[in-house]
């Protein structure tokens, strides 16, 4: 049994009866944010959207971009965005932990805005997602109790990839378009220009448990370096795809026991998501899962999402398929992504249809360098990542292919990469400017 | 010869969502500039920020003149 309760969808009451009533969170007071950050640190909390930022260091960070704009400033006051939006598409434990268990999120929300001195409250999902009537609902429950001293609004900017980057979350709430903005950060300048506090809903939920139980207790299981548990969606070749809560440190094999093990023989991970990066199986199901364990494995465990990749695929056809679709989630505002990604979605497509030369793929492995570290966001390094991750991890298709040939052809036809797969690319591309589309002015 | 941290007189900053490739920086100052495959602007050590030694600064300022969107700027050292 987890924390979260994720196997169970929660009313306020059963939430209530589960958890006990949100005590009371000291507001922030002037330059000191509240308490609750002094719990924050001591547990050790680091956010699950992806990055495995300390939380305490983002509050202090938001109330000290407030504190510098002086009383008398027009956007002094903070902003807080809870982050449901859930771009990549091979996770769903944002979904899951929405559905079951929305008052512990909405508790976390209330939680932060009171630490840092907010005085707006969103959470952010993707536009036409189902969850919408659950949370209205669920947030109908909570104004009826009267529970939140701030009210919480929801906002649902277009269901794109980019559109769930934390800039592009605070530029879509302060003015409608779902770009990533550089340089500056939200916690800089946020939505409208104030400080915004963006985090993901997990985070936000282990925030809500930490308010009650303190920092003491929230380390009490997980490891050091990122303690607590975690959501992780497993899918792929698995008897039982879906999110299990594990605590931090848990071995990959015992995360694939939950999901009742592997359906054939694995040739590799794919971790973290689509902005992740691929690992050969080769001894890796004893890695720890923990975000410094899996770095030092050459994985990411980013979004926590454990996608396994078994003999009867082709992981080429399926990296093409992705990036074929990543290329084009690009938002359109920096050169390098513009051009490069479609540039090396078309050489990983060769590859896997098996029309690649050697000097074609040297080209590749430049172009996967070039649009590193030359974006407005992180869109083209991850997608570079995923790909280059991903020819190493499977160094001995990419040996056949180049050799016309490949380790499952003689089973199946090439497939054209858009069409079909295991891997999951969502269909529509929306518009990620649609003032039409705003909740909120 | 190699280069310390006293050398470095200023930064050169790179806006990419502004950037609009029209390669004016090359030509203003082609050898702190390259261009890449697609037109747009490749910083010395390839990222968003280049630090500048003193005999970079000249060149830096020009391609920063040269930009018509305004994507370059130079922070200077105190």
């Amino acid at each position: 049994m987890g924390r979260l309760g994720i196997e169970t969808r929660s009313s306020l009451s059963m939430h209530l009866a589960q958890y006990g009533p949100l005590p009371l969170v000291p507001e922030r007071h002037g330059k000191e944010p509240g308490r609750l950050v002094t719990e924050l640190e001591k547990s050790g909390l680091r956010g699950r959207g992806g990055g495995w930022f300390p939380t305490f260091r983002k509050f202090s960070a938001v109330v000290d971009s407030s504190v510098s704009r002086g009383r008398l400033s027009r956007t002094r006051h903070p902003v807080v965005i809870a982050n449901g939006m859930e771009g990549e598409p091979a996770s769903a434990k944002d979904a899951v932990l929405m559905a079951s268990s929305a008052h512990l999120i909405f508790d976390g929300i209330t939680a932060a805005a009171a630490t840092i001195g907010a005085t707006d409250a969103f959470l952010a999902l993707h536009r036409d997602s189902r969850l919408v009537p659950i949370l209205t609902k669920a947030l109908d429950e909570r104004q009826a109790a009267g529970i939140d001293p701030l009210q919480i609004s929801l906002v649902t900017p277009p269901a794109r990839y980019v559109a769930s980057e934390e800039s592009a979350l605070s530029h879509w709430v302060g003015e409608g378009i779902a770009t990533p903005v550089y340089p500056d950060r939200p916690f800089q300048k946020g939505a409208a220009g104030r400080p915004t506090l963006v985090q993901n809903v997990e985070t936000l939920s282990h925030i809500a448990l930490i308010a009650r139980m303190g920092g003491d207790w929230y380390r009490e299981v997980g490891v050091p370096s990122a303690p607590g548990t975690t959501l992780v969606t497993v899918g792929g070749a698995v008897q039982e795809e879906g999110v299990v809560e594990v605590p931090t440190g848990t071995p990959v094999s015992e995360i694939l026991a939950m999901c009742g093990g592997t359906t054939e023989p694995i040739r590799g991970y794919l971790t973290g998501g689509y902005g992740g990066g691929w690992v050969a199986a080769d001894g890796f199901d004893s890695t720890a899962w923990d975000p410094d364990a899996m770095r030092a494995a050459g994985a990411v465990i980013g979004a926590s999402v454990l996608w396994l990749i078994g003999e009867s695929e082709c992981p080429l056809e399926e990296i093409a398929r992705v990036t074929a679709w990543m290329a084009g989630e690009s938002a359109g505002q920096c050169g390098p992504c513009i051009y490069g990604l479609p540039s090396i979605s078309d050489d990983v497509h060769h590859l896997a249809m098996r029309h690649m030369s050697e000097a074609e793929m040297k080209h590749l492995g430049q172009r996967l360098k070039l649009v590193q570290n030359r974006g407005g966001c992180k869109h083209p390094d991850g997608t570079a990542r995923f790909v280059s991750t991903g020819l190493t991890a499977f160094a001995d298709e990419v040996a056949l292919h180049l050799d016309r040939r490949c380790s499952v052809s003689g089973r199946r036809p090439v497939s054209r990469p858009g069409t079909e797969g295991s891997l999951p690319v969502p269909a529509p591309r929306l518009a990620l400017v649609d003032v039409s589309g705003r909740d909120f002015e | 010869m190699t280069t310390t941290t006293e050398d470095i007189t200023a930064t050169l900053l790179l806006n990419p969502t502004t950037c609009d490739g029209r390669g004016l920086c090359h030509h203003a100052a082609p050898d702190l500039i390259e261009l890449d495959e697609w037109g747009y602007p490749l910083l010395p050590g390839g990222g968003l920020r280049a630090d500048l030694t003193k005999s970079q600064l000249k060149a830096a300022e020009d391609a920063t003149h040269a930009c018509p969107v305004l994507a370059l700027h130079i922070e200077r050292r105190k």
